[in-house]
C-alpha cells in the first residue's frame, strides 16, 4: 500500500468566469479580447477622479442564470463591497467586488466519476469586476528582467463571477472533473466561453491532506496559476504528495498562497498567511443594493436551457442508450444538439452515437475541432451515409473512408460513391458473371473447396472482389459462389 | 457700470432686457478679480481668456433672437474638484497639480447647456478636507471680511470669490458642512442639497456616501435658480435620485405663518459662541414675529454625529483615495526603482498632511480587527441619527440653528489642533450622516464685524421647506453688508 492511501486530500475550489456581456461590469465600454491596447476604456474603468461605477444588469441576469444553475439561493438583497489593495492593474485601488451578501449561496453540483457520484457544495457565486493586464517588455516577459512594465485596461472592469466550492472535492481527478461539468454548464448557459486559454475561465485551488478517518482536516494551501483542466490535476496531484511527504516525516504544513510552475510541474512558496492582504472590505457606497425580485428570478429561470445532466438523463430513458454514451453525449450543447437532430432523419440511435463517439470524434480531436458545429458533416448527410451502409450499398470499411471524405469536404455521400465508383454490386447476374470467370480461371481452388477447405473460399472472393476493384458485395459474392460450386 | 455685485437674478433681468451685455458682466467680474485676488487667494486657476470668447459667442446668441435663461452668460466660479472638460482639476493638491480631465462632471454640462461663463476654478481644502481652505497645495484662502482670517472651508475658494465680489455665484462641494460653513464665515448663502438630489459624476470623491454639490451665492433667490440647473437624475451615478424636479423659485414666498420650527438644544450649547448664540435667538423671535412655532427640541444622537462622521469620512476617503498611485496620472515620484517605492514616495510627496492623517486614520478603522469596533459601529450609529431626524421631523417643518459654532477664526489659531478645527463642522456633519437639504443664510455681523450664518435643515427631499424659510428670513434679517476689502 502506498503512502497516499493512508491520506485523504480534501479539495475546494474559487473559479473565475468572464461574463460575454456586450459591456464591461460598471461603464459602456465594449469588451473585446486581443484588440489594440487601451482602446476600450473610459473614465470609469480607468479610474479617473469622479468618475463613478453603474452595474450592468445583463451581468447581474448572467451571474444569476449561473448561481440557479448551481442550485443556489438568491439573496433578493445583494450589495457590492469594495476590495481594497494597490496594485497597478487595478484602476482604482479597489476592486468592485461582493462579500458577506453575496447573490447566489448554497448550491451544489453533482460530478459523475463513473462509479460514484460526488455532490460538491456551492459555498457562494459573487459578481466582481476584472483588473488590467500587466505586460512587461523585453524578451523574457518577465518583470525581474524587464525595462518597463506597461497596462493595458481593456479587459479592467470585464464582468467577473467567482464560484466558490466546499472543500467537498477527495482526489485531483474529482477536482478535475468538478472544472469539467462546471465549463459544460456554463457553456450550456451561453453566458460565458469559458476560455482557459484567453483567460476567460480560471481557478485557484485550497487543498489540504489529512489521515483518513482523522477528524480534524489538515492545514489547507492555496494553489494559484492552475490554467487548464490538466495543470489542475498536475498541480494539485503535486501538492497533495508534498504535504503528506511533510506529513510523513512529522512535519507541519504551512499555510500559504503558491504558485504551480507548469514548467516543472511544482509549486513554490507566493506568500505567507502572515504576509496576506487585509482587503479591508466596506460596502461600496457608490452603488446602491440590487434588489432581485421573485419575479425577475423566475423570468431568469426561463431563460435557463435544459442542463447536462437533466439532458443525459433523458437521453437514457428515450434512446435507451447506456449511461455513458448519454453523459458524454449531454456534455456539449453542440453535441448533443447534432445526436438529436440525427436522430429524426435515422432510427438506430445507438449506431448515430457509436458513429458520433467514435470516428466523428477522432477526426475532431485530429484536426482539433473543439464543436461538432464547427465539422462540414452535417447530422443530414451522416444519416444519409448510415443507411447507405445498411442497404448494402456499400461496406462499412468503405464508410470509413467515405466518412473521411465526408469530413473533410462536406460532400454529399451520395456524391462521393458516385464519383470515386464506390457502391458496391449487389446486382446477382452481374456477379455471377464475373465468379464464373474467376471459377475457370482458378481450378485448383475451386477442387480445394469442394475438398472442404475454407481457405480457398476467401482465395475466390479475394479475386472477385480484385476483378471488381472491391465494389462486389462480398456477402453476395460468398453466396454465389457456394452455390455454384456446393 | 459694474456689476460685479448684482445677483444672477439681477443681471439676468438686465440681460434680458438688454440692457447690459454678457461681456460687460464678464469683465467687470475680471476686474474685481484682479483688483482683490492677490488679498483673497480664491481661485486657482483663472480662465479668463476663454471665458471672455464665451461671453462674446453668448452675446451674439441673445443678438440673434437666442433665449437669456438662468444662468446664461452668468460668471460662475467652480471648486476645484469638479472635473472640467481640458481644463485642469487639481482638488487643491499637489498630486492632481497638472491633472486635466478628459470629460465634465454632469453638473457642468448641465451649466453648459445654459451658456454659463466658467471664470476659473476655485480655491480649497485639499480633497475638500478640511473647515479653514488652508490646507491647500496653492496657498491659503484668505476671507473677505478680514484677511488675517480664514473663509471656512473646504469651499472657502468659492464662498469668499462670492462674498469679494469676485464670481456672481459658485459651485461647492458639502461632505461636513463644506458649503455652508464657509458660506457663514464669508456672509453669504450657501446651500447643501439632499443626498442624490445633484449628481455627483464627475466630483471628485472626498467621502461618497456624504459628499453632495450645491451651489453659493449672495442671495436665497440665486440658490434657488442654481438648484433649478444642477439637480435632476443622472443614470451615470447610481445613488441619483428619480424625481421630478419642482421650480424652486416658486418657495421663495415671504411666509411662514403656521410652519412648525424646532431647535434642536445639542446644536445650541456646548462650544457655541455667545455672540453666535444670541444672533440665532434673534432670528428665532423674528421667526415667532412672522407667526412661525418655534420649539426647543433634543436629539440626544446628534452628541455622536462628529465621531460617527470621523470614522465614515475618513473610511471612505482612504478608498477613495487609493486611484492616487502616480500610475495613470497626476504626479509621480520619478527616482523610485521599484513599483512599491514608486507608489510610496509618489503618495508621501503627493499628499498633504491633512489628507494624510484622514487617509491613515480610515485605513485603520476599516482594517481587520477594527471594523466591527469603528465602521460597523459608525453605521449603526449613523442609522440611529438618520432615525432620530425622522422623528424630528414628523413634528416638525425645519429645524434652525448656528451654521458654525464660531465667527472666521484667525489663519494658523487651529492648524497645529485638528480636533478644535473639527469642531467647525459641529452643527453641519448631523445633516450629511443623514443625506438631509439644509442652507446658510447671514444672520448679520458680530461686534468685530465678522458675518454670522444661521442653518436651516429640512427633511430629505423637503428643499421647498429650507427655501421657504430661508427666504423669509432673508426678507426680515435685510443683511446687506459688504466686505470691506
Amino acid at each position: 500500500m502506498g503512502k497516499e492511501s493512508k491520506y485523504q486530500s480534501v479539495i475546494g475550489l474559487e473559479t473565475h468566469v468572464e461574463l460575454d456581456t456586450e459591456t464591461k461590469m460598471f461603464c459602456g465600454c465594449k469588451l473585446s479580447f486581443g484588440d489594440e491596447k487601451n482602446t476600450h476604456t473610459c473614465p470609469v474603468c480607468l479610474g479617473h477622479p469622479g468618475s463613478l461605477p453603474v452595474t450592468n444588469k445583463k451581468a447581474v441576469e448572467y451571474a444569476a442564470k449561473i448561481a440557479l444553475a448551481l442550485n443556489c439561493r438568491i439573496n433578493k438583497y445583494t450589495i457590492f463591497h469594495r476590495k481594497n489593495y494597490f496594485y497597478p492593474d487595478m484602476p482604482k485601488n479597489y476592486q468592485i467586488s461582493q462579500y458577506d451578501i453575496p447573490l447566489g449561496v448554497k448550491g451544489h453540483l453533482d460530478i459523475d466519476m463513473g462509479s460514484y457520484t460526488r455532490r460538491v457544495g456551492i459555498t457562494r457565486v459573487h459578481m466582481e469586476e476584472d483588473t488590467g493586464k500587466l505586460l512587461h517588455t523585453g524578451s523574457t516577459g518577465r518583470i525581474s528582467e524587464s525595462e518597463a512594465s506597461i497596462v493595458d485596461f481593456n479587459r479592467a472592469g470585464t464582468p467577473l463571477i467567482e464560484v466558490v466550492s466546499e472543500p467537498d472535492m477527495r482526489s485531483p481527478e474529482e477536482a478535475r472533473e468538478y472544472m469539467i461539468v462546471l465549463r459544460n454548464l456554463i457553456l450550456f448557459l451561453e453566458v460565458s466561453d469559458c476560455s482557459m486559454e484567453e483567460g476567460s475561465l480560471r481557478c485557484d485551488a485550497n487543498v489540504s491532506v489529512n489521515v483518513k478517518g482523522a477528524k480534524k482536516i489538515g492545514t489547507k494551501t492555496e494553489i494559484k496559476n492552475l490554467n487548464s483542466f490538466k495543470f489542475l490535476q498536475r498541480g494539485l496531484e503535486y501538492e497533495v504528495k508534498r504535504q503528506v511527504e511533510i506529513l510523513e516525516s512529522k512535519g507541519r504544513v504551512i499555510q500559504q498562497t503558491r504558485h504551480y510552475d507548469s514548467k516543472t510541474g511544482t509549486t513554490k512558496t507566493l506568500r505567507s498567511k502572515e504576509e496576506a492582504h487585509d482587503y479591508r472590505y466596506f460596502p461600496e457606497p457608490d452603488l446602491v443594493p440590487i434588489c432581485v425580485e421573485e419575479k425577475m428570478i423566475e423570468e431568469i429561470r426561463k431563460t435557463i436551457p435544459e442542463l447536462p445532466s437533466e439532458k443525459a438523463r433523458r437521453f437514457e430513458e428515450e434512446y435507451g442508450l447506456p449511461r455513458g454514451d448519454c453523459i458524454f453525449l449531454a456534455n456539449s450543447k453542440e453535441m448533443a444538439g447534432y445526436f438529436e437532430e440525427s436522430c429524426r432523419y435515422y432510427d438506430d440511435a445507438k449506431n448515430i452515437a457509436n458513429w458520433i463517439m467514435g470516428d466523428f470524434s477522432a477526426l475532431m480531436n485530429k484536426d482539433k475541432i473543439t464543436t461538432i458545429k464547427e465539422s462540414r458533416v452535417t447530422p443530414e448527410n451522416l444519416c444519409k451515409m448510415l443507411k447507405i451502409v445498411d442497404k448494402g450499398q456499400i461496406s462499412s470499411k468503405m464508410a470509413k473512408s467515405v466518412f473521411e471524405e465526408m469530413f473533410t469536404t462536406g460532400k454529399d455521400p451520395e456524391n462521393i460513391i458516385e464519383s470515386r465508383g464506390l457502391e458496391q454490386i449487389s446486382d446477382k447476374g452481374l456477379l455471377e458473371s464475373v465468379i464464373d470467370e474467376v471459377i475457370g480461371e482458378n481450378p485448383g481452388p475451386v477442387e480445394q473447396l469442394r475438398g472442404g477447405k475454407e481457405k480457398a473460399l476467401s482465395f475466390l472472393v479475394g479475386k472477385v472482389m480484385a476483378k471488381t476493384k472491391g465494389k462486389a458485395n462480398p456477402q453476395l459474392a460468398v453466396e454465389i459462389i457456394r452455390k455454384k460450386i456446393g | 457700470m459694474e456689476t460685479y455685485y448684482l445677483t444672477a437674478h439681477q443681471l439676468r433681468d438686465k440681460l434680458k432686457k438688454k440692457e447690459i451685455s454678457c461681456s460687460e458682466i464678464t469683465k467687470s467680474s475680471y476686474r474685481r478679480i484682479e483688483e482683490v485676488e492677490d488679498k483673497v487667494n480664491s481661485f486657482i486657476r483663472l480662465e479668463k481668456e476663454s471665458a471672455l470668447l464665451k461671453a462674446k459667442e453668448v452675446d451674439a446668441l441673445i443678438a440673434s433672437g437666442g433665449s437669456v435663461e438662468d444662468l446664461t452668460g452668468i460668471p460662475v466660479a467652480v471648486k476645484d474638484n469638479i472635473c472640467t472638460k481640458n481644463i485642469t482639476t487639481t482638488c487643491a493638491s499637489k498630486i492632481l497639480k497638472n491633472y486635466v480631465p478628459v470629460y465634465n462632471a454632469s453638473v457642468i454640462e448641465k451649466l453648459e447647456s445654459r451658456n454659463y461663463i466658467l471664470l476659473g476654478k476655485s480655491n480649497m481644502d485639499e480633497f475638500a478636507m478640511g473647515s479653514s481652505s488652508e490646507n491647500s497645495h496653492f496657498g491659503p484662502v484668505r476671507n473677505p471680511w478680514d484677511v488675517n482670517r480664514v473663509p471656512g472651508g473646504s469651499s472657502g475658494g468659492p464662498a469668499a470669490a462670492v462674498a469679494a465680489g469676485e464670481a456672481i455665484c459658485a459651485l461647492g462641494s458639502d461632505t461636513g458642512g463644506s458649503i455652508r460653513q464657509p458660506a457663514s464665515l464669508c456672509g453669504i448663502v450657501g446651500l447643501k442639497p439632499t443626498y442624490g438630489m445633484v449628481s455627483r459624476y464627475g466630483l471628485v470623491a472626498f467621502a461618497s456616501s456624504l459628499d453632495q454639490i450645491g451651489p453659493l451665492a449672495r442671495d436665497v433667490e440665486d440658490c434657488a435658480l442654481m438648484l433649478n440647473v444642477i439637480c435632476g437624475h443622472d443614470e451615470n451615478d447610481s445613488t441619483s435620485i428619480n424625481k421630478e424636479i419642482p421650480d424652486y423659485r416658486s418657495f421663495l414666498k415671504p411666509d411662514i405663518k403656521d410652519l412648525k420650527i424646532g431647535v434642536p438644544s445639542e446644536l445650541m450649547v456646548e462650544g457655541i459662541d455667545g455672540e453666535v448664540k444670541e444672533k440665532i435667538l434673534k432670528v428665532i423671535s423674528m421667526a415667532e414675529d412672522m407667526g412661525a412655532e418655534v420649539e426647543e427640541i433634543s436629539i440626544p444622537s446628534l452628541k455622536h454625529a462628529l465621531s460617527v462622521y470621523y470614522i465614515i469620512a475618513p473610511s471612505e476617503a482612504s478608498s477613495n483615495l487609493s486611484r492616487f498611485d502616480g500610475v495613470r496620472y497626476g504626479y509621480r515620484n520619478t527616482e523610485a526603482r521599484t513599483l512599491r517605492k514608486m507608489y510610496r514616495k509618489s503618495r508621501a510627496e503627493g499628499f498633504g498632511d491633512e489628507v494624510k492623517r484622514r487617509i491613515m486614520i480610515g485605513t485603520y478603522c476599516l482594517s481587520a480587527g477594527y471594523y466591527d469596533e469603528y465602521y460597523e459601529k459608525a453605521r449603526r450609529v449613523r442609522t440611529l441619527i438618520i432615525n432620530d431626524f425622522k422623528k424630528a421631523f414628523s413634528k416638525f417643518d425645519v429645524l434652525l440653528s448656528p451654521t458654525s459654532p464660531t465667527t472666521a477664526f484667525k489663519i494658523g489659531e487651529k492648524t497645529e489642533d485638528p480636533l478644535t478645527m473639527y469642531l467647525s463642522d459641529i452643527c453641519t456633519i448631523p445633516v450629511n450622516l443623514a443625506g438631509l437639504p439644509a442652507i446658510s443664510i447671514p444672520a448679520g455681523l458680530s461686534k468685530d464685524g465678522l458675518p454670522i450664518g444661521v442653518q436651516v435643515i429640512g427633511n430629505v427631499l423637503r428643499e421647498d421647506n429650507i427655501l421657504r424659510v430661508a427666504y423669509s428670513l432673508e426678507k426680515a434679517i435685510g443683511f446687506n453688508d459688504r466686505p470691506g476689502l
